[in-house]
């Protein structure tokens, strides 16, 4: 069948004591590094990119919210706010939400997870990452030399014809990040298919792998749309063919179907590892099989299905007819069940348990507290009474983050933090990161839930100064940002702190079951001495036995 | 709200539309909230309950059950069912505007809003309402997408180029109400905002005809000739074009055997792409009038073909015999009240306007 099943090569010679050859210092130098085909290596490269965009992202965010502390506005110019707000969201959802779980944990555990001594397609791995720094670099150079202002929605005919900005070279860039993913998510979905270790079936897959590969579909089927919409675009823009802009004889509305038919299942591309990673760390941590593990597996798949059926229901004011904003808004409703599946797993996954707080569970808990509030308020912008005056307002806004911020990027950290040891061999300060997980925590409630509040009040979205009534919300809002933003550098310092200072751990510092805590951390060039054989599920805590023990 | 004294927790609840909505969200933060508490109430008291204690063995597996898991698939999907459908109701009556609401003709371009009355009034950045009766208002654009939101009505609706949207609302409530447009227009986006004001019914009465210049069915009856639209439109035996007398909101028949509404939108394409739906019996002569008539001539034709009843289309200009010779002059007006209108009435030699 595959190389899973090749007979397993001869044992290593033994190693020394001291250090054991491992993905990290199995070779030096800078070449090593960019040339490499290992999927942990290229995790790591991923990892810094990712992380860089985080922060650049974040600081364009930091001056928005500065901004709005104020009516008039305190800081920039109407042009300059309108840049960085779009800055924000295009680098955030394309160069952060979308790969940061995939590219960055689920490139370095998906392999180890299934037994697997790399992925099917490690020049392509590495390939994924050199298309995301292209695009990136387009990116930024547009971002940072004359900007766009067009928002991360592109909507046209503004984009196409109004906006006097850097609209074409963005586009390409995320027409490459698109690919990106892509090649990604190809990869992991023949990965998944083919070199499963032996004894690994399907039910016997970590969530995490089932989310990977429910994610990879989405990006198989979607990211060519978001292309084609994209190309068009830059065609209207340059040599002025009619597809989108009515003075052309084309459809403003085509362009908003064709990007939400990708930003849509987009939503999660970003959730579903999120999802994926949660179920990992409360099994662990709580001492107790995945509660519905089926259910939770197959809810992931269902997401995926869905997710492709509700695209109109961001265009419920936006023109389309009645119909179909019956439609769309029923089946918003149906996406919302397999989430809500998920969150009941995840808590009676407690019951009954052992429950450590260490750093990861804690940032998980947060997760499904984060993603249950947004996902309930996303109930109201399904609802077509409620959405109708909500749309396009900061309750849009809120809802968003809370999902993507509140949702994904803390599983993303508890995701960093559970896999830290895996990926590096150490251990960060405990109680620095604890902190952090509070502080960031906190400060996301006092950041987003102002902005419902003033969202139902009616303040729109992208406005660069706003009417007096809404300060007291705007302000609160910045306040928290501003605890937010000090929840997000504290682990920038405690996990660098940790690659030098930090204490060794010892291969499975968590007690997990899964195989990628079977071998050695960090782990060696091809992952495990001896592909493994497994035996059982991926949560078996109660007797303690991992994958592949008898 | 510009009202002052309002409160920053909600905002004011100006329309019949506002209570639909606002009712739907009280229930709606009554089931989530509901919901929310349980679970965070649920992982609260099993983290505290279950929290891992010193020389603590592994918890036994707890069996899953399929009874549950059917529960909480099957129980989630009734709730949301009740929300779809109340929601659908509170859209689907915001959707249809009443047969009596009064027709508001509104343009979005970078920065700014445009309305314009059928008595003739037009206001910019502003629009009366009077208070207690149904307003509908039509909406474009002229450049790029635009949102006509006003949070106190709990009304919103994207405006677009080349395409009508429109959204209505009765006001319950007298006093001032933000309109701001909430689609991302560019640099001034945050400033294309106005005030819709609402009146008593006395009261906007008397401001409709303290500002009046004539009504925008009169001026579309301007652009009407203007553009010489009589030439073939005319109610003349021999016309060359359909009369339009009695067309708005009436059915017509194309040559395809189709039947359409004569609504806003069919009186707007057939002007700017006379070749799109042809009425039966009659061919395609017609050049498009793209780029020569503005939007708000349209508004004004649409409102003038609204107004207009059998009999009333004006003759055509070729009817009437060409002056034979030019009137006389009168040189004679004193101290420059020729440009007077007032003067000028009195004054024997001027002919007649038709």
């Amino acid at each position: 069948m595959t190389i899973a099943t090749l007979p397993p090569p001869a044992p290593l010679p033994a190693e020394p004591p001291a250090e054991r050859s491992n993905y990290l210092n199995v070779s030096y130098g800078v070449v090593s590094w960019l040339l490499t085909k290992d999927h942990k290596r290229i995790a790591i490269l991923y990892l810094i990119s990712v992380t860089a965009m985080f922060f650049l992202g974040g600081a364009a965010i930091s001056i928005v919210r500065l901004h709005l502390i104020t009516p008039q506005g305190a800081l920039v110019s109407a042009d300059t706010y309108n840049r960085l707000f779009t800055m924000h969201g295009v680098i955030m959802v394309f160069f952060f939400l979308v790969p940061v779980a995939p590219a960055v944990l689920g490139n370095f555990c998906l392999p180890l997870m299934i037994g697997a001594k790399d992925l099917a397609f490690p020049r392509i791995n590495l390939l994924s990452w050199y298309l995301y720094v292209v695009g990136g670099a387009w990116t930024l150079y547009a971002m940072l030399t004359e900007g766009v202002d067009t928002g991360w929605t592109f909507y046209a005919p503004y984009s196409s014809q109004a906006t006097h900005y850097n609209v074409v070279p963005t586009l390409i860039g995320l027409v490459l990040a698109g690919f990106s993913s892509l090649f990604t998510g190809l990869n992991f979905i023949v990965t998944t298919h083919w070199l499963r270790a032996p004894g690994l079936t399907w039910f016997r897959l970590p969530i995490f792998v089932w989310a990977m590969y429910a994610t990879s579909f989405i990006s198989l089927l979607a990211v060519p749309v978001l292309a084609m919409a994209l190309i068009l675009l830059m065609l209207e823009r340059l040599l002025h063919i009619g597809i989108f802009d009515p003075a052309l004889g084309g459809d403003p509305l085509l362009f908003q179907h064709l990007f939400w038919f990708y930003s849509h299942p987009a939503v999660y591309i970003m959730i579903l590892p999120g999802m994926g990673i949660v179920s990992e760390v409360i099994p662990c941590f709580a001492r107790k099989a995945l509660f519905g593990y089926k259910f939770v597996a197959c809810s992931s798949l269902a997401i995926a299905f869905l997710s492709f059926l509700v695209w109109a229901h961001h265009m419920f004011v936006a023109g389309i007819t009645l119909y179909a904003a019956l439609i769309f808004s029923c089946l918003s409703f149906l996406v919302a069940v397999p989430s809500a599946i998920k969150v009941f797993n995840w808590t009676a996954t407690l019951y009954k348990g052992s429950i450590a707080f260490e750093t990861p569970m804690l940032f998980c808990l947060g997760f499904v507290a984060l993603f249950t509030s947004g996902g309930l308020t996303g109930l109201f912008l399904a609802t077509l009474g409620v959405d109708m005056h909500v749309h396009d307002t900061y309750f849009v806004i809120a809802h968003f983050h809370f999902i993507m911020v509140g949702g994904m990027v803390m599983a993303y950290m508890g995701g960093l933090h559970f896999w830290w040891p895996k990926m590096t061999g150490r251990m960060y300060s405990q109680w620095w990161s604890r902190l952090a997980a509070l502080i960031i925590f906190v400060g996301f409630f006092l950041t987003f839930l102002p902005q419902f509040v003033v969202g139902y009040n009616g303040m729109p979205r992208r406005y660069y100064q706003y009417v007096p009534e809404f300060q007291v919300w705007n302000v609160l809002s910045s306040a928290g940002a501003s605890i937010l933003a000090v929840g997000y550098l504290l682990p920038l310092g405690y996990l660098f702190y940790s690659l030098r200072y930090g204490p060794r751990t010892g291969d499975n510092p968590w007690g997990a079951t899964g195989l990628e805590w079977q071998t050695s951390s960090p782990p060696p060039r091809d992952n495990f001495a001896v592909t493994p054989t497994v035996y059982r599920g991926p949560y078996e805590y109660d007797t303690g036995k991992a994958q592949n023990e008898p | 709200m510009l009202e002052s004294g309002k409160s920053a927790w909600f905002p004011p609840e100006g329309s019949t539309t506002a209570a639909h909505v606002d009712l739907l969200l009280y229930f709606l933060v009554a089931v989530t909230a509901s919901v929310g508490l349980l679970v965070a109430f649920l992982m609260f008291y099993f983290c505290i309950k279950y929290r891992r204690r010193p020389g603590a063995g592994r918890p036994a597996k707890t069996n899953a059950s399929h009874a549950l898991e059917w529960f909480w698939t099957i129980t989630p999907m009734f709730i949301f069912a009740v929300m779809f459908i109340w929601g659908a109701v509170v859209y689907v009556d915001a959707y249809h505007a009443p047969a009596d609401a009064i027709p508001i003709y509104g343009i979005g371009k970078q920065w700014m809003w445009k309305f314009q009355h059928p008595e003739g009034q037009r206001e910019i950045n502003t629009l009366h309402v009077p208070l207690g009766r149904p307003v509908q208002v039509l909406l474009t654009s002229e450049d790029v997408i635009h949102s006509f939101f006003v949070p106190g009505f709990r009304v919103h609706m994207d405006v677009l180029p080349n395409r009508y949207t429109s959204v209505w609302f009765q006001a319950t409530r007298p006093g001032d109400y933000h309109l701001f447009c909430s689609q991302y227009c560019g640099t001034n986006h945050a400033g294309m905002i106005g005030t819709v004001v609402v009146m008593e019914q006395a009261d906007f009465e008397n401001w409709l005809s303290l500002h009046a210049e004539g009504s925008l069915a009169l001026e579309g009856r301007k652009v009407f000739l203007k553009y010489r639209c009589i030439s073939c439109h005319s109610a003349n035996s021999g016309a060359r074009a359909p009369v339009l007398e009695g067309l708005y909101g009436s059915t017509a028949r194309l040559n395809t055997g189709k039947a359409v509404v004569a609504d806003d939108a069919y009186i707007r394409e057939s002007i700017l792409d006379p070749g799109a739906k042809i009425a039966a019996g009659w061919e395609n002569i017609m050049p498009t009038f793209r780029g020569q008539v503005s939007e708000e001539e349209i508004y004004a034709l649409i409102a003038y073909f609204r107004s207009l009843k059998r009999g009333e289309t004006p003759r055509r200009v070729e009817d009437y015999p060409p002056p034979t010779a030019t009137p006389p002059i009168n040189t004679t007006a004193p101290d420059g009240r020729a440009s007077d209108g007032r003067a000028s009435d009195s004054k024997p030699s001027q002919p007649a306007q038709p």
